[in-house]
């Protein structure tokens, strides 16, 4: 009993050291973001990297999720004469929901790996070290841009998210069982109202901010070799997509009630 | 120049450092000898300020640095130079950019005048042709020499050297080591290197110490280390496993009786 108790108690432990070690690099980065000089190469090449570069996958993702919750849906709503309201479920789900979650989740196993990878391999390498004797703030040089960028492009890309999602839904409702157009965008656009799209994106934000800091922080303070770097990376892709799951609650809590 | 006083750090129960005393002289060259794993590349990383002592004070010029503001530790750097074991360049830049990073970002230079000055860099370290190269393409020895131009490249006071010849062939490491003290003779610099390559300490050193289980137990020309009657100092650098110095997981008492 004892045994389980002081196991429980050094895994609280080292959770509490983990967290505030993780508010301890976000309040450094937050600091940093208005230190001059500005880091705009960079910004654009993370920006790059976590935006652009996701949007193909993000893309698949989005239209499918569309199409497939369209065709759930429909098949449900059929039994008590609902089907017009297909458009208007898939457009809130996206938009609230299904966007920046399925978004943040991506982002999160592709950018988010990527940078606990760089930074990890930079930090065994000494190049971290290096940029300090080179007096570069190694927080302004490497985690501000990917903050910045994760906490613009990750809206930027839900938005495209939940056009093709709700594109995805009219597909399968118009295209495969023939209802009408019309109805399917005016009850998209009837009850659709515009907190649901920018509360959808501030979650987005959110979930980006929390991509970017966490990812870093498990690259940045990597030890021990190339294992140390796989372990970061792993451990950045699960930290990362449990933050996203379990803050996404407590925010559609506060946002959506 | 630098002064080490009363130096302590440890890495939760691994004591490293132990009240740890140095002073190097402004334009001398200072070899730290020491057995891998004794804390060498720790003094390096304090003089330059990247980890703090938990106890003891380091002065760079008279500037105690345990006590300045992390801007004000960035301008100290500025006074540095810094070569690394595996040379640390960034593999997200070319040769060139690798070598122009402190001019682009400490002085602001347009990125042309960067790269002709980072080729006069190259050149003075023997490197021609390869400033578009990126650092997986260069040689082990092509690397140090990167990551000495880079260090020098922002024409530093000071100039550190981690293991400088650790994993080069012997006549890549004297080049290297003959890099060095041209770069002591041209530039003027003040300069301290770990090391435990014993024929690169005696070629660069003005004054080597030796540190021994976190303290330096010796300091003197290389021909006063070379004669020395410390045992400690005598088994280091006649490389033998017979001694006071003790290697985990070695069985000294077979060796002895061997021997």
């Amino acid at each position: 009993m004892i045994t389980f108790i002081e196991r429980f108690g050094k895994k609280i432990i080292i959770f509490s050291e983990e967290f505030g070690r993780i508010l301890l690099l976000l309040s450094s980065t937050l600091k940093q973001m208005t230190a001059l000089p500005f880091e705009i190469k960079n910004i654009i090449k993370q920006m790059l990297e976590i935006g652009v570069r996701s949007l193909p996958v993000v893309l698949v993702t989005a239209i499918f999720t569309g199409m497939v919750f369209a065709l759930q849906t429909y098949t449900a709503f059929k039994r008590f004469g609902a089907v017009e309201l297909v458009g208007t479920v898939v457009a809130l789900s996206m938009t609230r929901e299904l966007g920046p979650v399925l978004t943040g989740l991506i982002v999160a196993g592709r950018a988010g790996a990527a940078m606990a990878a760089e930074l990890g391999t930079m930090r065994v390498t000494e190049q971290i070290d290096a940029l300090e004797t080179l007096a570069a703030n190694p927080v302004k040089y490497l985690i501000v841009p990917r903050f910045l960028s994760g906490l613009i492009m990750l809206p930027a890309v839900t938005i495209v998210a939940d056009i093709v999602g709700i594109i995805g839904g009219y597909i399968v409702t118009v295209g495969m069982f023939k209802t009408s157009s019309v109805v399917y965008w005016k009850r998209t656009w009837d009850y659709l109202e515009p907190g649901d799209i920018y509360n959808g994106l501030i979650k987005a934000c959110f979930f980006g901010a929390a991509i970017a800091i966490v990812s870093c922080y498990k690259g940045f303070y990597t030890m021990g070799g190339a294992e140390g770097v796989g372990k970061a990376t792993t451990g950045a892709v699960v930290l990362s997509s449990m933050t996203i799951l379990i803050s996404d609650y407590f925010l559609s809590n506060w946002l959506f009630r | 120049m630098i002064k080490l006083v009363d130096l302590h750090k440890a890495f939760g129960s691994n004591k490293v450092l132990q009240g740890l005393d140095l002073g190097v002289e402004k334009g001398e060259s200072m070899v730290i000898i020491g057995g891998s794993g004794s804390g060498k590349s720790i003094i390096l990383k304090h003089i330059i300020g990247i980890l703090k002592p938990d106890k003891g004070n380091i002065f760079i010029e008279g500037v105690n640095i345990t006590t300045l503001k992390e801007n004000e530790l960035y301008e100290v750097r500025k006074k540095f130079g810094m070569l690394f074991q595996m040379a640390a360049l960034f593999d997200s830049m070319n040769v060139w950019e690798n070598v122009g990073f402190a001019l682009m970002r400490q002085k602001n230079f347009k990125p042309g005048d960067v790269k002709e000055m980072a080729i006069e860099k190259l050149k003075l370290v023997g490197l021609v042709g390869v400033e578009n190269l990126s650092p997986a393409e260069l040689s082990g020895g092509m690397k140090k020499r990167v990551g000495l131009a880079r260090a020098i490249a922002h024409e530093p006071e000071i100039l550190l050297y981690d293991e400088p010849t650790t994993g080069l062939d012997p006549i890549t490491a004297d080049a290297i080591n003959d890099l060095i003290i041209e770069m002591r003779e041209r530039l003027s610099v003040t300069s301290v290197a770990i090391t435990h390559d014993m024929r690169s300490a005696y070629k660069i050193a003005d004054r080597i110490s030796m540190l021994y289980e976190g303290e330096i137990i010796q300091t003197g020309s290389p021909d006063e280390i070379k004669n020395t009657e410390n045992p400690v100092v005598k088994q280091f650098i006649t490389g033998s496993a017979i001694g006071p110095i003790k290697i985990e997981g070695v069985d000294h008492e077979r060796i002895f009786n061997r021997a």
